[in-house]
Protein backbone atom coordinates (compact mmCIF):
# COMPACT_ATOMS: atom_id res chain seq x y z
CA UNK A 1 0.00 0.00 0.00
CA UNK A 2 1.41 3.74 -1.18
CA UNK A 3 2.07 5.85 1.36
CA UNK A 4 0.36 9.17 1.91
CA UNK A 5 1.88 11.58 4.42
CA UNK A 6 -0.46 14.48 6.10
CA UNK A 7 0.32 17.75 5.85
CA UNK A 8 1.16 18.05 2.18
CA UNK A 9 -0.71 19.48 -0.63
CA UNK A 10 -1.03 16.99 -3.70
CA UNK A 11 -2.03 16.99 -7.29
CA UNK A 12 -4.21 14.51 -9.42
CA UNK A 13 -1.26 14.07 -11.62
CA UNK A 14 0.53 12.58 -8.53
CA UNK A 15 2.98 15.25 -7.09
CA UNK A 16 3.19 16.67 -4.09
CA UNK A 17 4.43 20.10 -2.38
CA UNK A 18 5.21 20.52 1.20
CA UNK A 19 5.09 24.41 2.15
CA UNK A 20 7.87 26.11 4.08
CA UNK A 21 7.16 29.22 4.80
CA UNK A 22 7.51 31.13 1.18
CA UNK A 23 8.67 27.79 -0.57
CA UNK A 24 7.35 24.52 -1.81
CA UNK A 25 9.32 21.10 -2.38
CA UNK A 26 7.85 19.44 -5.28
CA UNK A 27 8.15 15.60 -5.95
CA UNK A 28 6.07 12.71 -7.22
CA UNK A 29 4.24 10.57 -4.57
CA UNK A 30 4.93 7.41 -3.00
CA UNK A 31 2.35 6.06 -5.22
CA UNK A 32 3.73 7.41 -8.58
CA UNK A 33 6.89 5.65 -7.75
CA UNK A 34 5.31 2.82 -7.05
CA UNK A 35 3.32 2.97 -10.32
CA UNK A 36 6.56 3.41 -12.46
CA UNK A 37 9.08 0.89 -10.86
CA UNK A 38 12.78 1.60 -11.16
CA UNK A 39 13.41 5.71 -11.80
CA UNK A 40 16.51 5.76 -13.77
CA UNK A 41 16.61 9.24 -14.66
CA UNK A 42 15.10 12.13 -13.28
CA UNK A 43 14.72 15.08 -15.73
CA UNK A 44 14.66 18.42 -13.85
CA UNK A 45 14.36 22.60 -14.69
CA UNK A 46 17.29 25.20 -14.19
CA UNK A 47 17.58 26.98 -10.70
CA UNK A 48 15.83 30.44 -11.82
CA UNK A 49 13.81 28.58 -14.15
CA UNK A 50 10.36 29.16 -14.19
CA UNK A 51 7.21 26.59 -13.28
CA UNK A 52 3.62 27.27 -13.82
CA UNK A 53 0.84 25.33 -12.08
CA UNK A 54 -0.35 22.59 -13.98
CA UNK A 55 2.52 23.09 -16.74
CA UNK A 56 5.61 20.39 -17.38
CA UNK A 57 8.37 21.14 -15.64
CA UNK A 58 10.91 17.91 -15.79
CA UNK A 59 10.34 14.05 -16.24
CA UNK A 60 11.22 10.76 -14.22
CA UNK A 61 12.51 8.31 -16.23
CA UNK A 62 12.21 4.43 -16.23
CA UNK A 63 13.98 1.86 -17.73
CA UNK A 64 11.09 1.94 -21.02
CA UNK A 65 9.32 5.26 -20.50
CA UNK A 66 9.53 9.21 -19.70
CA UNK A 67 6.72 10.48 -17.34
CA UNK A 68 6.24 14.11 -17.42
CA UNK A 69 6.41 16.41 -14.42
CA UNK A 70 3.75 18.40 -13.90
CA UNK A 71 4.25 21.74 -11.33
CA UNK A 72 1.08 21.74 -9.11
CA UNK A 73 2.16 25.15 -7.83
CA UNK A 74 3.50 28.18 -9.35
CA UNK A 75 6.88 30.15 -9.26
CA UNK A 76 10.53 30.30 -9.43
CA UNK A 77 12.84 26.87 -9.40
CA UNK A 78 15.08 27.88 -6.36
CA UNK A 79 16.94 24.86 -5.89
CA UNK A 80 16.96 21.47 -7.65
CA UNK A 81 18.04 18.10 -6.14
CA UNK A 82 20.93 17.43 -7.46
CA UNK A 83 21.32 14.25 -5.78
CA UNK A 84 19.22 12.66 -8.24
CA UNK A 85 21.15 13.17 -10.87
CA UNK A 86 23.43 10.34 -9.78
CA UNK A 87 21.59 8.34 -7.68
CA UNK A 88 17.87 8.74 -9.07
CA UNK A 89 16.61 5.46 -7.07
CA UNK A 90 16.47 7.61 -4.43
CA UNK A 91 13.26 8.56 -5.34
CA UNK A 92 12.06 4.88 -5.02
CA UNK A 93 13.46 4.43 -1.56
CA UNK A 94 11.76 7.44 -0.01
CA UNK A 95 9.79 9.45 -2.75
CA UNK A 96 8.56 11.88 0.22
CA UNK A 97 12.31 12.72 1.32
CA UNK A 98 13.40 13.00 -2.16
CA UNK A 99 11.83 16.22 -3.51
CA UNK A 100 13.03 17.10 -6.79
CA UNK A 101 12.30 20.48 -6.95
CA UNK A 102 12.41 23.35 -4.64
CA UNK A 103 10.35 26.67 -5.36
CA UNK A 104 9.48 30.17 -4.31
CA UNK A 105 6.05 30.26 -4.28
CA UNK A 106 4.50 33.28 -6.39
CA UNK A 107 1.13 32.28 -5.60
CA UNK A 108 0.49 30.76 -2.34
CA UNK A 109 -3.76 30.82 -3.21
CA UNK A 110 -2.79 27.86 -5.75
CA UNK A 111 -2.23 25.63 -2.81
CA UNK A 112 -6.62 25.58 -2.05
CA UNK A 113 -6.64 24.23 -6.04
CA UNK A 114 -4.79 20.81 -3.92
CA UNK A 115 -5.61 17.79 -2.79
CA UNK A 116 -5.51 17.20 1.16
CA UNK A 117 -3.68 13.32 2.31
CA UNK A 118 -7.28 12.26 2.57
CA UNK A 119 -8.67 13.40 -0.68
CA UNK A 120 -5.51 11.97 -2.37
CA UNK A 121 -5.35 8.49 -0.76
CA UNK A 122 -9.43 8.47 -2.25
CA UNK A 123 -7.81 8.84 -5.49
CA UNK A 124 -4.73 6.10 -5.59
CA UNK A 125 -7.11 3.23 -4.58
CA UNK B 1 -9.36 -5.95 -33.62
CA UNK B 2 -8.67 -7.95 -30.01
CA UNK B 3 -5.28 -8.42 -29.28
CA UNK B 4 -4.61 -12.09 -29.32
CA UNK B 5 -3.56 -14.20 -26.55
CA UNK B 6 -0.65 -16.30 -26.40
CA UNK B 7 -0.57 -20.38 -25.42
CA UNK B 8 1.11 -18.68 -21.99
CA UNK B 9 -0.96 -16.22 -21.47
CA UNK B 10 -2.73 -17.81 -18.47
CA UNK B 11 1.23 -18.21 -17.06
CA UNK B 12 1.70 -14.50 -17.18
CA UNK B 13 -1.03 -13.41 -15.59
CA UNK B 14 -0.47 -15.94 -12.87
CA UNK B 15 3.20 -14.65 -12.62
CA UNK B 16 1.65 -11.19 -12.25
CA UNK B 17 3.19 -9.67 -15.10
CA UNK B 18 2.54 -6.67 -16.99
CA UNK B 19 0.88 -6.98 -19.99
CA UNK B 20 1.03 -4.52 -22.92
CA UNK B 21 -0.15 -4.48 -26.22
CA UNK B 22 2.53 -5.65 -28.99
CA UNK B 23 2.48 -6.76 -32.55
CA UNK B 24 -1.26 -7.46 -32.06
CA UNK B 25 -0.68 -9.74 -28.83
CA UNK B 26 -1.25 -9.16 -25.49
CA UNK B 27 2.79 -9.72 -24.21
CA UNK B 28 4.23 -9.69 -20.99
CA UNK B 29 6.14 -6.78 -20.43
CA UNK B 30 8.44 -7.11 -17.35
CA UNK B 31 7.15 -10.23 -14.49
CA UNK B 32 9.71 -8.29 -11.97
CA UNK B 33 11.72 -5.69 -13.01
CA UNK B 34 13.22 -5.33 -16.35
CA UNK B 35 16.98 -4.45 -15.18
CA UNK B 36 16.91 -7.47 -13.05
CA UNK B 37 15.37 -9.80 -16.31
CA UNK B 38 17.90 -8.28 -18.20
CA UNK B 39 20.90 -9.23 -15.94
CA UNK B 40 19.47 -12.40 -15.38
CA UNK B 41 19.92 -13.41 -19.32
CA UNK B 42 23.47 -11.39 -19.36
CA UNK B 43 24.62 -13.79 -16.33
CA UNK B 44 22.36 -16.79 -15.89
CA UNK B 45 19.37 -17.63 -17.69
CA UNK B 46 16.13 -16.23 -18.60
CA UNK B 47 12.56 -17.61 -20.92
CA UNK B 48 10.80 -15.90 -23.17
CA UNK B 49 7.27 -16.24 -24.34
CA UNK B 50 7.67 -15.32 -27.95
CA UNK B 51 4.93 -17.47 -29.15
CA UNK B 52 3.45 -14.56 -31.21
CA UNK B 53 6.47 -14.77 -33.91
CA UNK B 54 5.10 -16.12 -37.45
CA UNK B 55 5.81 -18.85 -38.65
CA UNK B 56 5.50 -19.91 -42.38
CA UNK B 57 6.43 -23.06 -44.16
CA UNK B 58 8.15 -23.40 -47.77
CA UNK B 59 7.61 -26.57 -49.71
CA UNK B 60 8.03 -28.03 -52.85
CA UNK B 61 10.78 -28.71 -55.94
CA UNK B 62 11.17 -25.02 -55.83
CA UNK B 63 11.00 -24.05 -52.42
CA UNK B 64 14.82 -23.23 -52.41
CA UNK B 65 14.86 -20.99 -55.42
CA UNK B 66 11.51 -19.25 -54.32
CA UNK B 67 13.53 -18.68 -51.15
CA UNK B 68 16.14 -17.17 -52.79
CA UNK B 69 13.61 -15.12 -55.00
CA UNK B 70 12.11 -13.49 -51.55
CA UNK B 71 15.42 -13.28 -49.38
CA UNK B 72 18.34 -11.27 -49.18
CA UNK B 73 20.46 -13.93 -48.00
CA UNK B 74 21.87 -16.81 -50.13
CA UNK B 75 20.68 -20.37 -49.05
CA UNK B 76 21.83 -21.92 -52.25
CA UNK B 77 23.08 -25.18 -51.33
CA UNK B 78 23.30 -25.07 -47.68
CA UNK B 79 23.08 -28.02 -45.24
CA UNK B 80 19.91 -29.02 -43.81
CA UNK B 81 20.12 -27.34 -40.25
CA UNK B 82 21.35 -24.65 -41.38
CA UNK B 83 19.50 -20.76 -40.43
CA UNK B 84 19.50 -17.92 -41.89
CA UNK B 85 19.12 -14.45 -41.00
CA UNK B 86 17.83 -11.95 -43.70
CA UNK B 87 15.65 -9.93 -45.41
CA UNK B 88 12.35 -9.68 -47.68
CA UNK B 89 12.13 -6.47 -49.35
CA UNK B 90 10.06 -4.30 -51.50
CA UNK B 91 11.57 -3.70 -55.05
CA UNK B 92 12.47 -0.09 -53.85
CA UNK B 93 14.40 -1.97 -51.27
CA UNK B 94 12.16 -1.18 -48.27
CA UNK B 95 12.00 -3.52 -45.53
CA UNK B 96 8.87 -5.98 -45.80
CA UNK B 97 10.25 -8.09 -42.98
CA UNK B 98 13.37 -9.23 -41.00
CA UNK B 99 13.29 -12.68 -40.31
CA UNK B 100 15.13 -16.65 -40.19
CA UNK B 101 15.29 -19.27 -42.89
CA UNK B 102 15.55 -22.74 -41.68
CA UNK B 103 16.53 -25.14 -44.06
CA UNK B 104 14.87 -28.40 -42.88
CA UNK B 105 15.78 -30.00 -46.29
CA UNK B 106 16.22 -29.37 -50.84
CA UNK B 107 12.64 -29.11 -50.98
CA UNK B 108 11.44 -27.42 -47.00
CA UNK B 109 12.08 -24.26 -45.66
CA UNK B 110 10.78 -23.00 -42.39
CA UNK B 111 10.57 -19.36 -42.23
CA UNK B 112 10.05 -16.97 -38.88
CA UNK B 113 8.53 -13.63 -39.20
CA UNK B 114 7.43 -10.93 -36.75
CA UNK B 115 4.16 -11.24 -35.03
CA UNK B 116 3.02 -7.75 -36.31
CA UNK B 117 3.85 -8.22 -39.79
CA UNK B 118 2.00 -11.80 -40.28
CA UNK B 119 -0.90 -10.96 -42.38
CA UNK B 120 1.27 -8.42 -44.30
CA UNK B 121 3.98 -10.97 -44.94
CA UNK B 122 2.31 -13.93 -45.67
CA UNK B 123 0.35 -12.13 -48.10
CA UNK B 124 3.14 -10.95 -49.94
CA UNK B 125 4.92 -14.45 -49.51
CA UNK B 126 1.65 -15.86 -51.27
CA UNK B 127 2.17 -13.13 -54.15
CA UNK B 128 5.19 -13.49 -54.90
CA UNK B 129 4.83 -17.49 -54.83
CA UNK B 130 3.06 -17.20 -58.15
CA UNK B 131 4.70 -18.73 -61.03
CA UNK B 132 6.97 -21.01 -58.86
CA UNK B 133 5.99 -24.69 -58.10
CA UNK B 134 5.65 -24.31 -54.27
CA UNK B 135 3.47 -25.05 -51.78
CA UNK B 136 3.08 -21.93 -48.61
CA UNK B 137 1.30 -23.10 -45.09
CA UNK B 138 1.27 -19.92 -42.25
CA UNK B 139 1.96 -22.39 -39.57
CA UNK B 140 1.58 -19.21 -37.09
CA UNK B 141 -1.28 -20.49 -35.35
CA UNK B 142 -0.18 -23.94 -34.54
CA UNK B 143 3.59 -22.75 -33.00
CA UNK B 144 3.97 -21.72 -29.83
CA UNK B 145 7.60 -20.62 -28.99
CA UNK B 146 10.12 -20.16 -26.31
CA UNK B 147 13.72 -18.37 -26.29
CA UNK B 148 16.14 -19.67 -23.31
CA UNK B 149 18.42 -17.40 -22.95
CA UNK B 150 21.94 -16.49 -21.20
CA UNK B 151 25.12 -18.88 -20.68
CA UNK B 152 23.32 -20.92 -18.87
CA UNK B 153 20.88 -21.90 -21.48
CA UNK B 154 22.76 -25.21 -22.75
CA UNK B 155 22.97 -27.06 -19.09
CA UNK B 156 19.26 -25.67 -18.43
CA UNK B 157 17.74 -27.18 -21.51
CA UNK B 158 19.63 -30.33 -21.21
CA UNK B 159 18.59 -30.88 -17.47
CA UNK B 160 15.57 -29.00 -17.25
CA UNK B 161 13.84 -30.18 -20.47
CA UNK B 162 15.81 -33.01 -21.53
CA UNK B 163 16.64 -31.91 -24.61
CA UNK B 164 19.91 -32.71 -26.32
CA UNK B 165 21.50 -29.13 -27.81
CA UNK B 166 24.93 -29.27 -26.32
CA UNK B 167 26.37 -29.83 -29.77
CA UNK B 168 24.13 -27.74 -31.85
CA UNK B 169 26.42 -24.79 -32.91
CA UNK B 170 25.47 -21.11 -33.42
CA UNK B 171 22.44 -20.50 -35.94
CA UNK B 172 21.43 -24.54 -36.90
CA UNK B 173 18.28 -26.17 -35.68
CA UNK B 174 17.25 -30.14 -35.41
CA UNK B 175 14.12 -32.00 -35.00
CA UNK B 176 13.26 -33.76 -31.97
CA UNK B 177 10.29 -36.27 -31.45
CA UNK B 178 9.00 -35.46 -28.65
CA UNK B 179 5.40 -37.02 -26.30
CA UNK B 180 4.44 -38.07 -29.70
CA UNK B 181 5.46 -34.36 -32.06
CA UNK B 182 8.17 -32.91 -33.91
CA UNK B 183 9.55 -30.18 -32.45
CA UNK B 184 12.11 -27.82 -33.39
CA UNK B 185 15.19 -26.32 -31.24
CA UNK B 186 17.72 -24.00 -33.07
CA UNK B 187 20.76 -22.24 -31.04
CA UNK B 188 19.52 -18.33 -32.30
CA UNK B 189 17.91 -15.57 -30.33
CA UNK B 190 17.60 -11.90 -29.56
CA UNK B 191 20.02 -11.23 -26.78
CA UNK B 192 23.53 -11.43 -27.89
CA UNK B 193 24.15 -14.01 -25.09
CA UNK B 194 23.78 -17.72 -26.07
CA UNK B 195 20.63 -19.80 -26.44
CA UNK B 196 17.95 -21.52 -27.69
CA UNK B 197 14.33 -21.43 -29.23
CA UNK B 198 11.82 -24.34 -29.00
CA UNK B 199 8.96 -24.57 -31.46
CA UNK B 200 6.54 -26.61 -30.60
CA UNK B 201 2.83 -27.77 -30.31
CA UNK B 202 0.65 -25.45 -27.85
CA UNK B 203 0.86 -28.02 -25.10
CA UNK B 204 4.37 -28.94 -25.82
CA UNK B 205 5.31 -25.23 -25.38
CA UNK B 206 3.16 -24.71 -21.94
CA UNK B 207 4.74 -28.02 -20.23
CA UNK B 208 8.29 -26.88 -21.54
CA UNK B 209 7.57 -23.62 -19.45
CA UNK B 210 6.14 -25.14 -16.48
CA UNK B 211 9.37 -26.81 -16.21
CA UNK B 212 11.79 -24.20 -16.19
CA UNK B 213 9.85 -22.11 -13.88
CA UNK B 214 9.24 -24.47 -11.45
CA UNK B 215 12.65 -25.52 -11.84
CA UNK B 216 13.70 -21.53 -10.11
CA UNK B 217 17.10 -21.77 -12.56
CA UNK B 218 15.02 -19.98 -14.84
CA UNK B 219 14.25 -15.92 -14.80
CA UNK B 220 10.69 -15.31 -16.69
CA UNK B 221 11.61 -12.58 -18.65
CA UNK B 222 9.06 -10.16 -20.77
CA UNK B 223 9.64 -7.92 -24.11
CA UNK B 224 10.98 -4.78 -21.81
CA UNK B 225 14.38 -6.64 -21.41
CA UNK B 226 14.01 -8.45 -24.85
CA UNK B 227 14.03 -4.76 -26.48
CA UNK B 228 17.10 -3.78 -24.04
CA UNK B 229 18.74 -7.23 -24.70
CA UNK B 230 18.70 -6.69 -28.45
CA UNK B 231 19.16 -3.03 -28.56
CA UNK B 232 22.49 -3.46 -26.38
CA UNK B 233 24.20 -5.79 -28.80
CA UNK B 234 23.02 -3.63 -31.59
CA UNK B 235 20.27 -5.87 -33.20
CA UNK B 236 17.22 -3.96 -35.11
CA UNK B 237 13.63 -4.25 -34.34
CA UNK B 238 11.23 -4.06 -36.94
CA UNK B 239 9.63 -1.05 -37.11
CA UNK B 240 12.17 1.21 -35.53
CA UNK B 241 15.58 0.17 -37.22
CA UNK B 242 13.57 -1.83 -40.38
CA UNK B 243 10.70 -0.62 -42.16
CA UNK B 244 8.48 -0.49 -45.26
CA UNK B 245 10.57 2.59 -45.88
CA UNK B 246 14.03 1.89 -45.06
CA UNK B 247 16.25 -0.94 -46.58
CA UNK B 248 18.79 -3.32 -45.16
CA UNK B 249 21.47 -0.85 -46.65
CA UNK B 250 20.40 2.23 -45.37
CA UNK B 251 20.21 0.03 -41.33
CA UNK B 252 24.05 -0.58 -41.81
CA UNK B 253 22.75 -4.41 -42.18
CA UNK B 254 24.09 -4.87 -45.84
CA UNK B 255 26.03 -8.27 -44.96
CA UNK B 256 23.01 -10.33 -44.89
CA UNK B 257 22.04 -8.94 -48.30
CA UNK B 258 23.54 -11.18 -51.08
CA UNK B 259 24.59 -8.98 -54.15
CA UNK B 260 26.04 -11.77 -55.55
CA UNK B 261 23.16 -13.75 -55.54
CA UNK B 262 21.50 -13.75 -59.05
CA UNK B 263 17.97 -12.55 -58.30
CA UNK B 264 15.99 -11.42 -55.34
CA UNK B 265 13.39 -9.15 -54.94
CA UNK B 266 14.81 -5.45 -54.17
CA UNK B 267 18.68 -6.52 -55.37
CA UNK B 268 18.53 -3.63 -58.04
CA UNK B 269 17.34 -1.16 -55.30
CA UNK B 270 20.36 -2.34 -52.92
CA UNK B 271 22.89 -2.48 -55.85
CA UNK B 272 22.20 1.07 -56.72
CA UNK B 273 22.37 1.86 -52.86
CA UNK B 274 25.47 0.66 -52.61
CA UNK B 275 27.02 1.64 -55.65
CA UNK B 276 26.21 5.23 -55.05
CA UNK B 277 25.60 5.73 -51.57
CA UNK B 278 22.52 5.65 -49.68
CA UNK B 279 21.54 9.34 -48.13
CA UNK B 280 21.17 8.85 -44.51
CA UNK B 281 22.14 5.59 -42.55
CA UNK B 282 21.34 3.86 -38.98
CA UNK B 283 24.29 4.82 -36.70
CA UNK B 284 25.00 4.74 -32.95
CA UNK B 285 25.22 7.68 -30.77
CA UNK B 286 26.61 7.74 -27.08
CA UNK B 287 25.84 10.88 -25.13
CA UNK B 288 27.66 12.17 -22.51
CA UNK B 289 25.40 13.12 -19.65
CA UNK B 290 22.42 10.52 -17.95
CA UNK B 291 19.51 12.24 -20.18
CA UNK B 292 17.92 9.18 -22.03
CA UNK B 293 17.08 9.40 -25.57
CA UNK B 294 13.69 7.53 -26.79
CA UNK B 295 12.57 6.59 -30.20
CA UNK B 296 11.69 9.29 -32.19
CA UNK B 297 13.69 12.13 -30.79
CA UNK B 298 15.41 14.88 -33.48
CA UNK B 299 18.75 14.44 -33.77
CA UNK B 300 20.46 17.70 -33.84
CA UNK B 301 23.50 19.55 -35.58
CA UNK B 302 23.85 23.36 -35.62
CA UNK B 303 20.60 24.19 -35.89
CA UNK B 304 19.64 21.57 -38.32
CA UNK B 305 17.73 18.13 -37.38
CA UNK B 306 20.43 15.64 -39.20
CA UNK B 307 18.08 12.75 -37.95
CA UNK B 308 15.74 10.66 -35.70
CA UNK B 309 16.40 8.17 -32.75
CA UNK B 310 14.96 4.81 -33.62
CA UNK B 311 15.80 2.87 -30.16
CA UNK B 312 17.22 4.66 -27.31
CA UNK B 313 17.66 3.19 -23.42
CA UNK B 314 20.14 4.57 -20.42
CA UNK B 315 21.63 1.01 -21.50
CA UNK B 316 21.97 -1.54 -18.19
CA UNK B 317 24.74 -3.29 -18.63
CA UNK B 318 27.27 -0.19 -19.06
CA UNK B 319 24.94 2.78 -17.17
CA UNK B 320 25.27 5.09 -20.40
CA UNK B 321 22.97 7.02 -22.47
CA UNK B 322 23.07 5.81 -25.88
CA UNK B 323 20.84 5.11 -28.63
CA UNK B 324 20.21 3.88 -32.39
CA UNK B 325 19.38 6.94 -34.70
CA UNK B 326 18.31 7.39 -38.57
CA UNK B 327 20.92 10.26 -39.26
CA UNK B 328 21.64 11.98 -43.07
CA UNK B 329 24.92 10.26 -44.37
CA UNK B 330 26.65 14.00 -43.78
CA UNK B 331 26.30 13.01 -40.14
CA UNK B 332 27.01 9.42 -40.06
CA UNK B 333 30.53 9.36 -39.75
CA UNK B 334 32.30 7.85 -36.22
CA UNK B 335 32.91 10.53 -34.25
CA UNK B 336 31.16 13.30 -34.98
CA UNK B 337 29.47 15.44 -32.79
CA UNK B 338 26.04 15.37 -32.24
CA UNK B 339 23.30 16.28 -29.78
CA UNK B 340 19.98 14.72 -29.42
CA UNK B 341 16.59 17.03 -27.77
CA UNK B 342 15.51 15.59 -25.14
CA UNK B 343 12.81 17.52 -23.34
CA UNK B 344 13.41 20.48 -25.06
CA UNK B 345 17.22 20.31 -23.86
CA UNK B 346 20.28 19.49 -26.74
CA UNK B 347 22.58 16.60 -25.06
CA UNK B 348 25.85 16.57 -26.72
CA UNK B 349 26.99 13.28 -27.66
CA UNK B 350 28.75 11.54 -30.63
CA UNK B 351 28.57 9.08 -33.30
CA UNK B 352 29.88 5.44 -32.16
CA UNK B 353 29.33 1.92 -33.47
CA UNK B 354 25.97 0.66 -33.13
CA UNK B 355 26.93 -2.21 -30.43
CA UNK B 356 26.88 -1.35 -27.22
CA UNK B 357 27.84 -4.42 -25.41
CA UNK B 358 29.94 -7.44 -26.68
CA UNK B 359 27.53 -9.94 -27.95
CA UNK B 360 29.02 -13.55 -26.53
CA UNK B 361 27.62 -16.33 -28.29
CA UNK B 362 28.79 -19.87 -28.52
CA UNK B 363 29.86 -20.53 -31.88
Amino acid sequence: MAKVIEGLFYAESHEYVRVEGEYGYIGITDYAQSQLGNVVYVDMPEVDDEVTAGEEFGAVESVKAASDLFSPVSGTVVEINEALEEQPELVNADAFENWIIKVKLSDPSELDNLLDAKAYEAICE
Amino acid sequence: MEDKKTCLYDRHISLNAKMVPFGGFVMPLQYSDIADEHIAVRTACGVFDVSHMGEVLVTGPEAERFVQHIFTNDVAGAPVGKIFYGMMLHENGGTVDDLLVYKEADDRFFLVINAANIDKDYAWIVEQSKGFNVVTENQSEYYGQIAVQGPQSERVVEEVLGLPCAELVFYTFKKLEVAGETIIISRTGYTGEDGFEIYGSHDFTVAQWDKLIESGRVKPCGLGCRDTLRFEVGLPLYGDELTDELSPIEAGLGMFVKLDKEEFVGKEACAKQKAEGVTRKVVGIELEGRAIPRHGYEVVVGDEVVGTVTTGYNSISTGKSVCMALVKIEYAKLGTPVQVRIHRKLQPGVVVKKKFYEKSYKK
